[in-house]
């Protein structure tokens, strides 16, 4: 494949969220605002290149029977790593984030990469692949968080839109959160002629 | 790769040791600052709310009631107190603030430290209860405080009744822990 | 006993796993088109989850804490829960053949449910003792249950409904979700 091939397809082809539908947890949760949505997508597109790469450059030496729980390690390792620079850095996004930042672990899109990509392709390959992914990821995010704000708060990105005494409070609150989505998936369905 | 016990030994070993490494190096280029950023948080929280100071008041805090108090001193006489307390009653979780009054228990200001509430809510907490227009100020409130909706005199955020009624339980507790602790401070000097 | 009570009913219905703090939302949507399956999952997560809490929580506070390594918790904490989830596999296997036809295929998905993961690290942040974090781990996993079953039950009739092309499946479950999050808002706020 391609390099420009392989980014794109992450982004919309195998686009994690609305075709692959995994990572559901920080997609629902984390995307109140544009801005949280973006933050976390960028968090996880870091981990995803980090570990996608690490992973492949590893495929060699890693036995069959260990390699879940060293891919694991790995994974969780970059998160680590990323929760100690964010908390030195960025405490306040840290903060916002919360639990959702040492959740990328279990989160399925990084170990379902791992298996399906890294694990079999080249070291530069996988890292386009974990860029791709990433950008998916963070754009479906992005895309969803503005359509929370604006919907929610009147705003996108803290620009105020409309005033907020007119917005429909519910999409910042849970329910808005399930339904925006679902409203989201079925938009992106029909545009990508898919059902 | 084909799995032996020797292999898969190995891979583990290196994998473990590789990764402590790395992190224990992360981590000593970040904890510095990351216990900097909490002492910063919470020094300038006391010094925004405080009314006035001459003393380091986060050298002599107490604990009252599970209100954490920074008492302000001038010559030693007691000008004030910045009060951290932390309600479970909050929206979706823990809602920590630090409330600031003057010696005589009239609310200087407060500053909201942590928030799970509802993003763009708890935001609004920061900034309503300190709008002099309408009446949701409590800055320079002496009373217990209630939201209009329990027959109170403060006006809650609009549809976010749970979170102010948190808020304001809060600011209660503060109080009481305050007055409690400066009527204690008055005796013993 | 009082506060016992508050923690429970607030993990179950005020504070839901699924509804209001977004965790465990895969097996939420994967595992819930039949009420069976649904049970299934719910019970072997409240069994990993009540055993993954106790064991993290003596890893915290005897390990990472004296030790001053509480930032390799979510490394070690993830690991453990993999390691639980095995054991439990080989040891339901070999004691109950019965409980391992009906929880066995549930066990491998468990360890990426972030609800497990989720709970051990809330648990370890709020410093609870060890009472409480086994009564909040259990409660807890009674709400996602909760949660997972009446999902099932109304998937099950929305399989038979006519639902416009680009909403079947996924879309309209999360909408069907979105309904269910509303009412379970209508706990918050309960003084207890």
């Amino acid at each position: 494949m391609k390099p420009l091939s392989i980014i794109v397809n992450g982004i919309i082809r195998q686009n994690p969220t609305f075709v692959l539908i995994l990572g559901m947890c920080p997609t629902l949760g984390t995307t109140s605002s544009a801005l949280t949505g973006m933050s976390m997508g960028l968090a996880t597109l870091f981990v995803l290149i980090c570990s996608n790469t690490v992973i492949s450059a590893l495929k060699s030496v890693v036995p069959d029977a260990v390699r879940i729980p060293v891919f694991i390690v790995v994974i969780a390792t970059f998160v680590t790593v990323l929760q100690m620079v964010m908390q030195a850095w960025l405490p306040g996004l840290y903060a916002a984030l919360g639990i959702f930042i040492p959740l990328i672990v279990v989160n399925c899109i990084l170990l379902g990469r791992a298996e399906s990509f890294a694990s079999k392709n080249g070291v530069l390959a996988s890292a386009l692949d974990g860029v791709g992914i990433g950008l998916g990821f963070t754009a479906a995010l992005t895309i969803i968080g503005s359509v929370r704000e604006l919907l929610g708060a009147g705003a996108v990105f803290g620009l105020r839109v409309y005033p907020d005494s007119y917005a429909p409070l519910v999409f910042v609150l849970a329910p808005g959160a399930f339904i925006a989505l679902g409203f989201i998936i079925a938009a992106f369905n029909r545009l990508t002629n898919k059902a | 790769m084909k799995s032996s016990l020797r292999n898969m030994v190995l891979s583990l070993g290196c994998v473990s040791i590789a990764v402590a490494g790395l992190l224990a190096a992360v981590n000593s280029l970040t904890a510095d600052r990351i216990a900097l950023n909490a002492s910063m948080a919470e020094t300038e929280a006391v010094a925004t709310v405080m009314p006035r100071f001459a003393n380091n008041p986060m050298a002599d805090t107490l604990t009252v009631d599970g209100c954490r108090i920074y008492p302000g001193r001038v010559d030693g006489r007691l000008t004030g107190a910045a009060v951290l307390v932390t309600t479970n009653e909050g929206f979706s979780g823990p809602l920590t603030i630090m409330v600031g009054f003057d010696a005589e228990g009239g609310l200087t200001d407060y500053s909201i430290l942590e928030s799970t509430e509802t993003p763009g809510l708890g935001d609004k907490a920061a900034e309503w209860f300190r709008d002099p227009e309408g009446r949701h100020s409590v800055i320079g409130s002496r009373d217990e405080l209630t939201v209009t909706k329990d027959g109170g005199n403060i006006d809650g955020i609009t549809a976010a009744t749970i979170t102010s009624r948190a808020f304001l339980g809060a600011v209660n507790r503060a109080r009481a822990a305050f007055l409690k602790f400066s009527k204690q401070d008055n005796t013993a000097s | 006993m009082l506060t016992f009570l508050a923690i429970i009913i607030t993990a179950i219905f005020v504070n839901n796993i699924v509804f209001a703090q977004f965790l465990g939302i895969c097996p939420f949507i994967g595992v819930s088109k039949n009420l069976d399956s649904a049970v299934g999952m719910g019970a072997a997560v409240t069994f990993v989850m009540a055993i993954a809490t106790a064991v993290t929580w003596v890893l915290q506070h005897l390990l990472l804490e004296p030790l001053g390594l509480a930032y390799i918790q979510t490394i070690l904490f993830i690991l453990v829960i993999a390691v639980v989830v095995q054991m439990l596999e080989i040891v339901i296997r070999k004691i109950s053949p019965a409980l391992y036809a009906s929880l066995g295929v549930f066990l491998p998905l468990i360890t990426t449910n972030c609800a497990v993961l989720g709970v051990a690290i809330i648990v370890a942040q709020q410093s609870m003792d060890f009472v409480t974090s086994i009564v909040y781990a259990v409660a807890t996993a009674l709400g996602f249950l909760l949660a997972l079953v009446i999902f099932a039950g109304i998937r099950t009739q929305l399989a038979m409904t006519d639902v416009p092309r680009p909403m079947r499946g996924v879309p309209i479950a999360l909408i069907v979700a979105g309904m269910l999050a509303m009412a379970f808002m209508g706990f918050a706020g309960i003084k207890l």
